[in-house]
């Protein structure tokens, strides 16, 4: 995983819109980058819809959060239909896992582990999470001691 | 369903057993986590109902993933103001394909409930703020998928998944 401090690396990815959406578009706010496996599948959808919950007080923190996968984004759309949430999906689709790979959470089984990488107003890790394996994810709980410990 | 306002969220033990939780049973028991969109819980309800002692339902609907779970969770709490919950929660796991309103008030009908109380109360703020205290506490306690079930505040299982 990219270590606590360092710069968050900037990318230019698709959103579920087929718009670009970069990193640095935020700066001045926090971000929390939810890597993910893949579209559609159970764990992924339990993880979504299990944030989509808290969304709303995430943003009264001042945290965007955002999804990333190797996924297109026409997957992403139909992932975010299928599920009714309306968190932002970036295609970390060509080249493949690009910005996974840059954050350290790509798995040599072609898509991403489950990690959590929380971006400060200055563009800089603040805090990151990494599941022990692919079939568990962190909870609301684990995001929200982190936001206790990293204060805006 | 975003209109109540939320409490901390950081890590916590799953409080114990309260006067109004929904409680079944005596004795040692489950305090089960669920949602009744949710096919999951369905499926496993007829089990829990089934094992001897205590069994106490908390409330953890999913309202992206199940859109209707919301209703479903505030027509349960308002059932059980008449005294009917685990009545209408083992009724919308029997027949999850009947979950529209019509379908609920039926089963008031059936159940002998007043349906004019019925209907003011499944739509009470302190009805969606019951079930959001359920929600809140299971998220506090790490629930991250259903049905949770914990033996007094220790998660013992949660439903196996691949990715």
């Amino acid at each position: 995983m990219i270590a606590v401090g360092s710069p968050a690396p900037d990318f230019t990815l698709r959103d579920q819109d087929g718009e670009e959406v970069s990193l640095a578009g935020y700066k001045g706010s926090r971000v929390l980058l939810v890597f993910y496996p893949m579209d559609f599948s159970p764990v992924c959808s339990d993880q979504l819809s299990i944030y989509q919950e808290v969304k709303p007080q995430l943003t009264e923190k001042g945290v965007e959060l955002v999804g990333i996968s190797v996924d297109h984004s026409y997957a992403h759309k139909a992932f975010q239909e299928k599920l009714g949430i309306d968190t932002t999906l970036l295609a970390d689709f060509e080249p493949k896992g690009e910005v996974s790979k840059a954050y350290g959470s790509y798995l040599d089984l072609g898509f991403s582990n489950r990690t959590l990488v929380l971006v400060d107003e200055e563009g800089k890790v603040a805090w990151t999470y990494e599941s022990p394996n692919p079939g568990e994810f962190p909870g609301a709980n684990v995001i929200f001691d982190a936001l206790a410990e990293v204060p805006a | 369903m975003h209109t109540r306002p939320m409490g901390d969220l950081t890590s916590a033990p799953i409080p114990p057993l309260a006067e109004d939780d929904h409680v079944r049973g005596e004795g040692e028991g489950l305090i089960v986590y669920a949602d009744l969109g949710c096919p999951h819980c369905a499926a496993d309800w007829a089990e829990f109902r089934a094992r001897p002692g205590r069994l106490a339902f908390r409330h953890f609907p999913l309202a992206s993933k199940h859109p209707r779970a919301p209703i479903l969770h505030a027509a349960a709490e308002a059932a059980g103001r008449q005294g009917a919950f685990f009545e209408m929660v083992d009724s919308l796991y029997a027949e999850r394909g009947r979950v529209d309103d019509p379908h609920l008030w039926e089963r008031v009908e059936r159940l002998g409930l007043d349906l004019e109380r019925f209907e003011r109360d499944r739509r009470a703020e302190d009805v969606a703020a019951r079930v959001r205290r359920d929600l809140e506490s299971g998220l506090r306690g790490g629930v991250t998928g259903t049905p949770a079930v914990f033996d007094a505040c220790t998660l013992l299982a949660v439903r196996e998944r691949e990715f």
